[in-house]
């Protein structure tokens, strides 16, 4: 077997799915902490946020790599739901789950509910086109970019920050199952250890208190 | 006891089936689930109709035959039990009981509760022995195995092939299944020779079947019969990723 064969192959889909896994919960996460100096102050992130812009190519690098992540990642997920779909033609009349859970029973809902968000929140906050409350306009003018009044002013809207903190909710359902789920399709689970089974559920945890801080400290006015 | 059955019908390959509903009496709580099934055999045969085909041969949960799914579990409500070890105990009077065949594409039923599990025979013919040349007898125990890698091995070993992991999979897998026909000769001094090329081919003929592909939903573990755990599908991927990365792993 080459290596493309082994691409094609039920598990060789799953590793592909899994290592694109690893570097988009590695931008969640690396996403996360940029954000949460929100926190810090309007100087902190707004030199962040300029550093960002000043990447120049590198940045537009960054961001075709994450494409291409999301497309490999979003392509396996289909391959391997088609797998399965038909690997079951008839249906069971009665069929009862002990050990699954919610979130690895809706990844592909959730998955996709992911992608319908990151194309609404790019929209958004990096164009623009996207402005229910002319916060991008007001804060984008031709002396620079005020990130942090952005990020203020749009979390103030209730429908956004309802938006955004469903999405969170969706994408660490998502990492939940998917971060366990990784170290078992490379194999690198550890024999009979179950913490294993809990990378998953801390580290949806951790992202998901740090992702809904933000929106709603500010809704509910901790942020001036 | 009482019991309400509908059992799952169906003529031979080909036919559309159906579940059927039967009321069964005087059922008694000593009794294995097919014992239970035999008895409404002989009524079905005394009024004329033809009885309910099921798999079963050793009926003391070794040999892996006895495959259904009850009530929406693969081998019925207890953990850890084929159907044949399966008693009428574990079911209240009055109850109604539900019985299908294991189903997937890669077990096709050939009739009623019975299907067609060869697809598990050619995986282990595409690669779940071992070589062996014979010739003058070594020595017993002349080869060390810690004991460590041979209670692993023999926890894969425990496998009988019930196809369980498949009809219980949400995504109709056999990934645990060809995990631990991997596993016991992966964890094996005489497994090692063939150890990736045995990997390649299990995986190919795995999805030449038509089999699902995991989504670690585990549904298998609980399922098992044996309770083989699903770590061996961890190192079954390892395995199988290495055999096709690694120039030392050939
Ligand atoms: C930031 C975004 C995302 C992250 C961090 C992420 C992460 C992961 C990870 C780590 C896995 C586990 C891989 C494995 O089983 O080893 C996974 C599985 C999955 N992902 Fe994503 N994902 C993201 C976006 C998406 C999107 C946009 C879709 C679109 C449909 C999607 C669909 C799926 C599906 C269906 C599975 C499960 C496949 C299966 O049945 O095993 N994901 N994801
Ligand atoms: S009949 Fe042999 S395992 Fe049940």
């Amino acid at each position: 077997m080459s290596l493309s064969t082994y691409l094609k192959s039920s598990i060789g889909e799953k590793t592909l799915m899994a290592v694109t896994g690893i570097f988009l919960i590695l931008f969640v996460i690396g996403h996360m902490l940029g954000n949460l100096q929100v926190f810090v102050g309007p100087e902190y992130l707004n030199a962040y946020a300029a550093q960002l812009q000043n990447l120049g190519p590198l940045l537009w690098a960054i961001r075709l790599f994450l494409l291409t992540t999301m497309v490999i990642h979003i392509w396996a997920a289909a391959k391997v739901v088609r797998r399965s779909v038909t690997a079951r033609p008839v249906k069971y009349a009665m069929q009862k789950d002990v050990a699954t859970n919610f979130a690895a029973k809706t990844m592909l809902v959730s998955g996709g509910l992911i992608l319908v968000f990151v194309v609404y929140h790019v929209l958004h906050f990096t164009s623009g086109n996207i402005d229910p409350i002319g916060a991008f306009a007001d804060t984008h003018t031709e002396e620079g970019a005020d990130v942090y009044a952005m990020v203020v002013t749009s979390f103030q809207h209730l429908p956004t920050t309802i938006i955004y903190s469903l999405s969170m909710i969706l994408l660490c359902m998502h990492i939940s199952h998917g971060a366990s789920s990784l170290v078992q399709t490379l194999g690198w689970r550890r024999c009979s250890s179950n913490c294993t089974d809990k990378i998953g559920p801390v580290l949806a945890g951790f992202l998901l208190v740090g992702n809904l801080s933000i929106p709603l400290s500010i809704y509910f006015g901790l942020i001036p | 006891m009482k019991i309400t059955l509908h059992v799952w019908r169906q003529k031979d390959v080909n036919s559309v089936g159906k579940m059927q509903r039967r009321e069964v009496n005087d059922i008694s709580q000593d009794m294995s689930f097919l014992e239970m099934l035999d008895k409404v055999n002989e009524d079905i045969i005394i009024e004329g109709g033809e009885p309910i085909a099921f798999d079963h041969d050793c009926r003391e949960g070794i040999c892996g035959m006895c495959s259904m799914m009850i009530n929406g579990r693969a081998h019925g409500p207890d953990d850890g039990t084929t159907t044949c070890q399966l008693h009428m105990r574990s079911f209240q009077d009055g109850d109604a009981i539900h019985i299908e065949p294991f189903r997937a594409r890669a077990f096709p039923v050939v009739r009623d509760l019975v299907v067609d599990r060869s697809s598990f025979d050619r995986i282990v013919q595409a690669g779940g022995f071992i070589s062996a040349n014979t010739g003058g007898c070594q020595d017993a125990n002349s080869q060390l195995i810690p004991k460590i890698d041979s209670d692993l091995a023999m926890d894969a070993a425990a496998c009988i092939g019930c196809g369980a992991c498949v009809a219980s999979c949400p995504n109709g897998s056999a990934m645990l299944f060809v995990a631990a026909k991997m596993g016991h000769l992966a964890n094996l001094p005489q497994g090692q020779p063939e150890r990736y090329t045995r990997a390649r081919n299990m995986i190919t003929q795995m999805d030449a079947e038509g089999f699902g592909a995991c989504s670690n939903h585990y549904e298998c573990e609980a399922s098992c019969p044996k309770d083989i755990p699903v770590t061996f599908i961890g190192d079954m991927n390892r395995d199988v990723l290495k055999a096709n990365t690694c120039s030392s792993a050939k």
